[in-house]
């Protein structure tokens, strides 16, 4: 199918080719490239192509087709149509074994290797260096210290590799996959779990591959990684290309727009309302107040009201502690120090349990492992917090289930909108929005929100938003997290920043923007110098205008 | 230099001896450290700790065991839990295999009684023990492969497979004659009671010998093949054994394979030992198969373990079992309350020492 | 046509057939295989003897099947079973008067609750302790029958007492009494987990108990629940087996039922991965499980070989819930379509 980028997209490839490629023929073309399953086309006559000694990302949204393109250059979809050309060579992989053989390494986002086993096992097995017929250990040391040094890694390749941090073993995997020749290296979200210390380094190792010659494949949510990184971008959406772009010169509103295809008019409008909506910070309004609220090895103790109707974002990076907070308010995690109060009065909460008797939601960040319950119904898992607070004696009668979850699957266009469907079968956003109606449905009045937008569709995205602008209007308080600022930024009343599992500050939303954020985050104190923190101050001096994607600069993201 | 790698550095004194993971028996090229503190690693890695308890547990029981009995303390009762127990370290080798992939094999009882019917009924009519055996160990090494393909091909769980196995196994012994055959047979009878001296008025028997190959050849597999090392991926993670191109799919066949041989073999040397044959003999042997191998430190989720650690299991079930024998007021019920005790403390450490890692 | 595919698809389909096969076999070995008759007000007839003989295997394959939903297994079931019966027994023969109906009663009651406190310790393990469930169970499945031998001192314990031996051969409206114990112990869990938000939550924590942790679900209590069951479930079937030979053996009492028990499960459809569950399921399987024994006797096989017999069920029923069985007939019937298309398509 032609898209109407197509045109443009040529003229930008041609004349892009000279400058960045160092060599003048790519590493890897793919072109015309098609693969349908039951029901979808899920690529349909792509074409990619990588040069080598370039950072190259892979840029779409959910759907986009990306995960599929990088299944097929590896070899573990087969292709309906197109053909691939590695240095030249025409290539049909039967497997990722065959693909990796011809100088094609995938590291995927979960770490694939064993923590049971050695540092140098984890490098060289499936290739080891045998002797008399059994494993020549001697070589395998040697192999792979040589290895981890070419990547100036400093490991010892006997330890066992659960020993080391999850950056480390990541790195490792990156050691065993530019082993023998590689000339692809695909590095499928690296980044998803390292802190900013961490994906540094994997940087600086990402640059020595380059300067090597290594064609990488960079692919992250992370566009301030992106464009830190890569040279070049190519766009999917809905399967098809939407076209090729030299990083320096494409702007990130413009990548933004590229990726989703439409206008974000819906969410500018939903801003704007946020930010004048009023609440009253009167003491007696206050639903939830933690005072020095802390866990040891999680989050050190911290003041947090939250008042009746008020929307308190967290910001902070992974790993900051945003979550380990919001887990003490949920009741997941036990706090050890300090003291919670609900309207005055003082609680203490141990079990998520206690919490919902309390009317206090937690939706984990972790859907799949630690919301969804994916083999019951929708509306089994509607129901399953209501009637858990209930007890299991006094069981929800069948009629009130059906209209409960049907109510839900109309107010949150949850689809299929089949209360007996199973909710492994739903996409990811209409999961997230099952899990919002399991906590709407024990009408909470303080609903905790862990990344409730992370990895859905920029529709749901939307809904969810409104959703959230909506509860606060009606009353409900909302601890909104979010890696994304400019969402915590467009939803909240309140920001708290977290850094290094602390509290930094706790700032009115009158103003803030996302540098001063990143600032506070980035060194725990506003942007500007000479400007003293005061913890109640709004962070206005960067920028006075209200931020949107435009405004932010391509180095923002980096501290 | 980098600061990414201060990171596992600043973990360096609360995980004291971390070091001294070699890589599952390759040579440690570092030394030199606090001997206390390498202790303490010892015992506190998932690796090392519950092998370290229980050779630490077995001294203690044998000294202990030596204060209190008169003639305890001596090398032939050491000896003598070999000679009674070869058949069930070599059990407890294949048992080793199976576990450190995650599995389990609860037909390995069964097994060694068929393989004991077999070899009664066999030689009754007059076949060659030299036939004999091998048949004996190629049918248990099909009945394994059989149970493997059940378990990898079609997917089902091992513990259901196994039993099939077990079932069919007790089912055949049956089939084959409902009473205890005795075996007649000179070269079964010759290498029953034929001791091997080993100076000083010691001695052991021809099973011993066999057992300590078996678990030389096991210890030589694991450690220095890819085969091996596959093994203990398995049990690390099979989807990543299998992104990193390991034969997963074939060592996951052959672990049970390998059990079925080591149940035949362990069947011949049973019949060295009782030489007869009989179909309820070896009820609850899987148990005590398993149980060895839990105490001598193998993870049962898999992945961690050693050969030697199953062997070290055996050795505590038997220098009990010796204890009781010693005891004499003491009935044999104990022994299996001791073991469920046993099974209980090594479960409980090996739950300590995992969620302290995590 | 589809209505046949939908059946198929059914977890009840395959376990349905092969009773069906099985009472065939039955039918043409013994024509008389249906036939029920009354003598002296009890019922006789082959399908009783089914029942009655089944009614163990069944009540401990109930209690399996909650524990099995939860992710778990519970292999203590046979040596809990033994100390049951031991524990009854050695009341009973200890006391002076073994024939009253009082006697019985003390014995019956003592007996079930020590088996509760098995239970709790299995419960402990597992929710308490986090041990995986087929280890914390090894424990009691390896010191409880040194536990029971303990209880009978290495002895088989044989008592003449008639109420107690009531309970393993007596009749009730002309219907086995361990048949009614067995459809109590049925019908009351199929009602409790059924009826209440129990069932629920058992599947709930069995998919994801972490997701039911944070969703307010108390696991905790759920596994203490459904092991104290599951232990009380397998004591009253031993007790069942003690009474219908009047004789409580340490050693054999409940041998292999644990494994006949979890085999019911599995042939009736529920995931050894925990999960959702079918108690109907279980009754089918444990059927199939009791009509194969039968089968045996009545086709003149001999009785020994059952095992064998059992590995090919089990074996059987295994490889075709496989999923790669699925696939390859799915990949058959879409080869078929393919080819009726393509007929259709040259006509």
């Amino acid at each position: 199918m032609p898209h109407p980028l197509a045109d443009s997209m040529e003229s930008t490839v041609t004349q892009q080719t000279e400058p960045v490629g160092p060599a003048p023929t790519p590493v890897v073309e793919m072109r015309g490239i098609s693969i349908g399953f039951p029901g979808v086309k899920a690529l349909d006559g792509v074409d990619f192509r990588m040069f080598p000694g370039e950072v190259h990302s892979l840029m779409g949204e959910n759907g986009a087709g990306k995960s599929t393109l990088i299944k097929a250059l590896t070899g573990v979809y087969g292709i309906d149509a197109g053909t691939i050309t590695l240095a030249g060579e025409r290539v049909s992989f039967a497997g990722p074994a065959q693909a990796q053989a011809a100088g094609i390494s995938t590291v995927y986002q979960e770490v694939n290797l064993l923590p049971n086993l050695s540092v140098a096992e984890n490098i060289m097995l499936g290739r080891e260096p045998r002797r008399f017929g059994g494993i020549d250990w001697r070589a395998m040391r040697r192999r792979s210290a040589e290895l981890l040094a070419g990547l100036h890694l400093d490991l010892d390749p006997g330890s066992l590799l659960g020993d080391h941090s999850l950056a480390v073993q990541q790195l490792v995997a990156i050691a065993r996959a530019i082993d023998v020749n590689a000339k692809v290296l695909i590095l499928d979200e690296p980044t998803s779990s390292l802190d900013a210390d961490e994906v540094a380094e994997l940087f600086r190792v990402i640059r020595t591959l380059k300067e090597q010659g290594v064609a990488i494949l960079f692919v992250s949510h992370f566009l301030d990684q992106v464009y830190e990184i890569c040279d070049r971008l190519t766009v999917l959406r809905n399967g098809t290309l939407v076209g090729e772009y030299l990083t320096e010169e494409l702007l990130r509103i413009d990548l933004v727009q590229k990726m989703i295809g439409k206008e974000l008019t819906a969410l500018d409008d939903l801003e704007h309302k946020a930010r004048t909506a009023v609440v009253d910070e009167s003491d007696a309004a206050t639903f939830v107040s933690a005072s020095r609220l802390g866990r040891r090895g999680a989050i050190a103790p911290a003041d947090l009201p939250i008042a009746v109707g008020e929307v308190v974002g967290l910001a902070g990076l992974l790993g900051s502690g945003r979550t380990e907070l919001a887990r003490l308010l949920g009741g997941i995690d036990r706090a050890d120090t300090g003291e919670l109060s609900i309207h005055g009065e003082q609680v203490r909460l141990r079990t998520p349990r206690q919490a919902i008797g309390k009317r206090i939601a937690f939706s984990s960040e972790n859907r799949r492992d630690e919301g969804i319950v994916g083999e019951l119904t929708v509306r089994d898992n509607i129901v399953l917090a209501l009637q858990a607070d209930r007890g299991w004696f006094r069981p929800i009668p069948k009629k009130k289930q059906d209209e409960l979850a049907q109510s839900y699957i109309q107010a949150l266009n949850i689809r299929p909108g089949n209360p007996d469907a199973l909710v492994r079968n739903l996409s990811g956003g209409n999961q997230q929005k099952v899990l919002l109606a399991r906590w709407l449905a024990i009408a909470p009045r303080l609903l905790i929100l862990d990344e409730p937008t992370r990895g859905i569709d920029i529709g749901a995205k939307a809904e969810i938003q409104k959703l959230v602008y909506t509860l606060a209007e009606n009353g409900m308080s909302v601890l909104f997290i979010s890696a994304e600022l400019e969402e915590v930024l467009r939803l909240s009343h309140r920001v708290v920043v977290l850094r290094d599992r602390a509290v930094v500050a706790d700032l009115e939303n009158d103003g803030l923007t996302v540098d001063a954020l990143l600032a506070l985050i980035a060194d725990g104190r506003v942007a500007s110098d000479d400007e003293a923190l005061d913890e109640r101050t709004p962070a206005v001096a960067v920028a006075a205008t209200p931020t949107t994607p435009t405004t932010t600069t391509p180095e923002g993201g980096r501290p | 230099m980098t600061k990414l790698l201060e990171a596992p550095a600043t973990d360096r004194p609360t995980r004291p001896g971390r070091g001294t993971g070699t890589g599952g028996g390759a040579p440690s090229g570092s030394g030199r450290r606090r001997p206390l503190a390498a202790a303490l690693g010892l015992i506190t890695s998932p690796k090392y700790g519950p092998v370290t308890v229980t050779a630490l547990l077995f001294v203690a029981i044998f000294v202990i065991g030596g204060f209190r009995y008169r003639g305890f303390f001596s090398g032939q009762v050491f000896l003598n839990l070999f000679v009674d127990n070869a058949y069930l370290i070599v059990l407890a080798v294949g048992m080793t295999f199976v576990i450190l992939t995650g599995g389990i094999d609860l037909s390995v009882g069964a097994v060694v009684a068929l393989s004991g019917m077999i070899a009664a009924s066999l030689l009754q009519t007059g076949w060659s023990p030299g036939v004999v055996i091998p048949l004996i160990l190629l049918l248990t090494s099909v009945l394994g492969l059989l149970v493997g393909l059940m378990i990898h091909v079609f997917k089902v769980q091992p513990f259901i497979a196994t039993l099939a196995a077990m079932f069919l196994a007790r089912g055949l012994c049956y089939v084959i004659s409902q009473s205890s055959i005795s075996i007649t047979d000179p070269t079964f009878v010759q290498l029953a009671v034929s001791r091997i001296p080993l100076g000083a008025g010691l001695s052991i028997t021809p099973s011993v010998i066999i057992a300590v190959v078996v678990v030389a050849i096991a210890v030589w597999v694991l450690h220095g093949t890819r085969f091996g090392r596959t093994v203990y991926a398995i049990g690390g993670g099979e989807q990543s054994g299998l992104l990193m191109g390991l034969p997963v799919a074939r060592t996951k066949v052959l672990v049970y394979v390998i059990s079925g041989f080591c149940s035949g073999l362990a069947g011949v040397l049973f019949t060295f030992y009782t030489l007869s044959g009989y179909p309820l003999t070896a009820i609850g042997t899987e148990l005590d198969a398993i149980a060895a191998v839990v105490i001598g430190g193998t993870l049962l989720t898999g992945g961690y373990g050693f050969v030697l650690g199953s062997v070290l299991g055996v050795l505590v079930l038997g220098v009990i079992q010796t204890i009781l024998t010693f005891e004499g007021t003491l009935s044999s019920w104990w022994t299996k309350i001791f073991i469920g005790a046993l099974l209980l403390v090594f479960i409980i450490l090996q739950k300590v020492l995992t969620a302290r890692r995590r | 046509m589809s209505t046949l595919a939908k059946m198929a698809s059914s977890r009840l389909f395959w376990p349905v057939v092969m009773l069906l096969v099985l009472f065939a076999i039955n039918l043409v070995a013994f024509p008389g295989f249906f036939e029920i008759t009354v003598r002296d007000g009890q019922l006789f007839g082959s399908l009783i003897d089914i029942l009655r003989n089944g009614a163990p295997t069944l009540i401990i394959a109930v209690g399996m099947t909650l524990v099995i939903a939860t992710r778990g297994i519970d292999l203590s079931v046979g040596a809990v079973a033994a100390i049951s019966g031991a524990v009854a027994c050695s009341i009973i023969l200890g006391s002076p008067d073994p024939g009253s109906l009082a006697t019985v009663a003390v014995a019956i009651t003592v007996a079930l609750l020590i088996s509760l406190v098995l239970g709790v310790w299995n419960g402990f393990l597992v929710a308490a302790l986090g041990i995986q469930p087929i280890i914390a169970t090894l424990i009691l499945m390896t010191a409880g029958r040194g536990v029971a031998m303990l209880i009978t001192e290495g002895q088989i314990l044989t008592v003449n007492s008639p109420p107690f031996k009531f309970l393993g051969s007596g009749f009730w409206l002309g219907v086995p009494i361990a048949v009614i114990i067995a459809a109590v112990v049925f019908g009351l869990a199929a009602l409790i987990t059924r009826r209440t938000a129990l069932g629920m939550f058992i599947e709930s924590v069995g998919i994801n108990p972490e997701a039911s942790r944070q969703a307010g679900v108390r696991a905790r209590g759920l596994l203490f629940a459904v092991y104290t069951f599951c232990a009380l479930c397998a004591a009253i079937a031993g007790l069942i087996l003690t009474a219908n030979t009047a004789a409580a053996d340490a050693n054999n009492t409940g041998l292999f039922i644990e494994l006949d028990a979890i085999l019911a499960v599995v042939i009736g459809g529920t995931s050894l991965a925990g999960g959702r569950y079918s108690l109907l399921g279980t009754l089918v399987g444990a059927l199939v499980i009791q009509t194969l024994v039968t089968t045996v006797y009545t086709v003149g096989i001999p009785p020994i070989a059952t095992m064998v017999f059992k590995a090919a069920v089990v074996t059987v029923v295994c490889l075709l819930q496989s999923p790669t069985t699925a696939e390859a007939f799915s990949g058959f019937r879409r080869r078929l379509a393919l080819r009726a298309e393509k007929g259709v398509a040259a006509s």
